[in-house]
């Protein structure tokens, strides 16, 4: 089956990206993400889940999160290279919200079939929802978590459930008798406890969740073959977020580098820095452009799909670990403060990294479907 | 229909018909010796014979310099050496053995040679009649090109050159030289002229050609010495100084950035040619054992065999995203990554493929116990090659790191 040249990454894709930049220049430059998150800097804070709910609304109204939305349940169907486009912007941004935990809960409940579309008729409508997918050893394995069903109510936790103070609505998954199964849950149900984590990364908020006896709204009795199916592009719009944070390290960097003088030269003039950055930019271009190839495979060319979203995510993480390395290194003493904005890229990727499998987990999977089970 | 023939012009498509006629008609008979893997290893005239054959019945089709004007032996086409090329490469035809004259000299001889000069020599670089080679690196012009000390002196309407040429592929055939050197001592780059030189008729007239023998024991590249060499000034191109500037057409075609297109062909697949990429990576590591397993079972060589695998997609997947504007920041940032990132990448896979095979990677070529015919240590050696030459990877990096990122310039 021969995929488009091009990804399949067409005008709108191409006016939704320029617009989602200007979008974000305009209104969120990185010094007002650090005032927004970086007001208490003890290492023993709590996450305090600071967000421009403003800024959310309009992107919001402007539909960014009913893009992935099927048409047939209100959404606008755009392909998951249009999404990318978008998502890797909000990376380059830093953007806490919760574009992202929505944009996965909508692949997962499309992946669902008629029984998910009440749900993402709610998503189409402005809501915002998360996955609660996740045991408490933080397996990146879907069929592992610690909620059960009986009589259908859902007892137990979830575990690092992303942006769970900024949704409205909660995708579980549990045991029941039917097999793992998948629920949604209002966030403020009766018997739902969010419980705020204390995270190293401030653009984003994370909680436990615990259920007990919580009345929930059936969507799927194979919440296997679902969470399967969804998994490549949660992980492909991921490491296009990181793509995204990747190419701000990089910039912010080369500008620093350039202008800071050292033996009276600027220290981009020094190979010892200049090689590293550009090293930077390639594992960059390299993820970028795997990242686009794991958005066409996964709407043009299935049965490619899974492979080409390990190797996306596999490799953004590689690339997120060294451009946050580099930026911090490369600006010196003061990148190693708390007023330099380099810390906020350097701890979002870090949390990025770990999220939904990292590159050695990617590239064993890769591994799997590449060399097979060799006795 | 491909994917390539639905974008041609009518002029094109049926150019691209007559090609894909002929090649079917005379398909190039199997070779009578084992094949290099490239037209820069060719070691004897055997191969050499048979090569040249190919090249001159491609040329007299009319599927070699399609886009020169045909005063120069040209076929007078527009943008159709593309076609040629794909048609080619679909067909597996053997490649041509006259790389440096296509891809470098050709071009440079077109722009810069005066019009006699063009016509007595392009039809016969075309046909593949006469081997062409490059006068560019010295012992002391390395990553510094532009430190060339080869001298020609005037001397009435003729040049006298002495110096010092190295790394020059394919000398050992070759009739013909494009040759950078200086003519004045007292400016660097603006000190340069540009020649063309007849090397092979004044062998041991003034011009000596040695072998330089590779590391891998390989021949294939040679050093050339000028002792008092007479040439005519009609075989300058361009005016006196303005060698650097000749030099840049040639290495603008060389990275294929140029205004024409080299002719390409090749795909034939010999008993010789073993690709040295991921997948026969894994393929050896299924057959080499390591603590009594298949090397393939070694969680920790998985996890690197995928780390090749996944640069090489990557590398592929820039190729595709060079051509969306939509997705690259800079026109040139991607395009400008691929030596460095191919000859990179060839190195590590060849690396960690002697680390597959453990202590049977001590054996090279001459065992008969060697994994792959002893291919992977080869691989490994001469991909030193190609992370050396055409810019370093330590130039590239300073390329990249100056044009695209824009940090200030490194002395």
């Amino acid at each position: 089956m021969a995929q488009s040249d091009n990804f399949g990454f067409g005008e709108e894709a191409a006016l939704l990206k320029e617009s989602a930049r200007k979008f974000l220049d305009d209104n969120f430059p990185t010094d007002r993400l650090h005032a927004l998150v970086a007001g208490d800097h003890t290492p023993e804070r709590m996450s305090d889940c600071a967000w421009e709910q403003g800024l959310w609304q309009q992107m919001v109204d402007l539909g960014w999160t009913m893009l992935a939305v099927p048409e047939d349940a209100g959404g606008v169907g755009m392909p998951l290279v249009a999404v990318a486009g978008l998502v890797e912007e909000l990376g380059r941004a830093a953007f806490p919200c919760p574009l992202m935990a929505t944009l996965n809960s909508t692949y997962v409940l499309a992946a669902c079939g008629d029984t998910g579309l009440p749900a993402l008729e709610e998503i189409a409508a402005g809501s915002a929802a998360t996955l609660a997918i996740t045991n408490r050893d933080g397996s990146w394995n879907v069929a592992d978590t610690d909620v059960h069903c009986r009589d259908g109510k859902l007892s137990g936790s979830a575990w690092y459930v992303q942006d769970a103070r900024k949704v409205s609505c909660l995708l579980v998954s549990a045991h029941s008798p039917a097999g793992l199964s998948l629920y949604w849950v209002a966030a403020d149900a009766p018997g739902v406890t969010i419980l705020p984590d204390a995270i190293v990364d401030l653009t984003r908020d994370q909680a436990h969740i615990s259920f007990e006896q919580v009345e929930a709204t059936p969507v799927s009795d194979n919440a296997l073959a679902a969470l399967h199916q969804a998994m490549p592009a949660i992980w492909t719009t991921l490491a296009a977020d990181m793509v995204g944070a990747a190419e701000w390290q990089l910039q912010t960097t080369v500008e620093y580098v350039s202008t800071r003088q050292q033996f009276d030269h600027p220290l981009g003039f020094f190979q010892a820095v200049k090689h590293p950055l550009v090293d930077v930019m390639i594992q960059i271009d390299q993820s970028k452009s795997l990242v686009y190839s794991a958005a066409c495979a996964i709407e043009e060319e299935p049965a490619r799909a899974l492979q080409d979203a390990h190797m996306a995510k596999a490799s953004a993480s590689d690339t997120a670990a060294y451009a946050s390395g580099r930026s911090v290194q490369c600006h010196g003493g003061i990148g190693f403060t708390w007023e330099c904005f380099a810390h906020l890229y350097f701890k979002r990727q870090k949390h990025s990294q770990m999220l939904w499998g990292d590159a050695a987990w990617h590239r064993s999977r890769l591994a799997q479907l590449l060399i097979g089970e060799v006795a | 229909m491909s994917d390539q023939a639905r974008k041609d012009t009518p002029q094109q498509a049926e150019f691209r018909d007559y090609c894909r006629d002929w090649l079917q008609q005379n398909r190039p008979a199997e070779p009578p010796v084992r094949l290099p893997l490239s037209p820069l290893e060719i070691m004897t005239n055997e191969q050499l014979d048979y090569l040249q054959t190919w090249q001159k019945s491609a040329y007299d089709a009319g599927l070699i310099g399609c886009d020169y004007p045909q005063a120069v032996g040209g076929g007078d086409r527009k943008d159709c050496q593309r076609i040629a090329n794909e048609e080619m490469i679909r067909a597996r035809t053997p490649f041509l053995p006259n790389v440096i004259g296509l891809g470098m000299a050709a071009p440079t001889v077109f722009y810069h040679g005066q019009q006699a000069l063009k016509e007595r020599l392009l039809p016969r670089l075309f046909s593949g009649e006469d081997i062409w080679c490059q006068g560019f690196s010295e012992p002391g012009a390395g990553s510094d090109l532009a430190n060339v000390q080869t001298f020609a002196e005037r001397s009435g309407d003729k040049w006298v050159i002495n110096g010092h040429k190295v790394w020059t592929s394919l000398a050992h055939f070759a009739e013909w030289m494009i040759l950078l050197l200086r003519t004045d001592k007292s400016h660097k780059y603006d000190g340069l002229s540009y020649f063309v030189v007849p090397i092979r008729a004044a062998l041991g007239k003034g011009v000596t050609v040695r072998p330089l023998i590779k590391m891998t024991g390989e021949t294939g590249f040679n050093e050339v010495i000028f002792d008092n060499l007479e040439v005519d000034d009609s075989y300058r191109l361009d005016e006196l100084g303005k060698g650097w500037q000749v030099a840049m057409t040639t290495l603008l075609h060389e990275r294929g950035a140029g205004e024409l297109q080299t002719p390409r062909a090749g795909g034939m697949k010999s008993k010789s040619t073993h690709a040295t990429n991921s997948a026969n990576l894994i393929e050896l590591a299924r057959e080499c054992v390591r603590d009594g397993k298949p090397a393939a079972a070694d969680p920790l060589l998985r996890d690197r065999i995928m780390q090749q695998v996944i640069r090489e997609a990557g590398l592929a997947q820039n190729q595709r995203r060079a051509r969306v504007p939509a997705l690259l920041d800079h026109p040139m940032r991607v395009q400008l990554q691929n030596k460095l990132l191919a000859s990179e990448i060839a190195q590590d896979t060849a690396a960690l493929a002697l680390e597959v095979e453990g202590a049977s990677a001590s054996l090279y070529m001459g065992d008969e116990h060697a994994p792959a015919g002893g291919q992977w240590p080869l691989a490994y050696m001469n991909s030193y090659g190609m992370t050396i030459a055409a810019g370093t990877s330590e130039v590239q990096r300073n390329i990249l790191g100056e044009r695209v990122l824009g940090l200030p310039k490194s002395k």
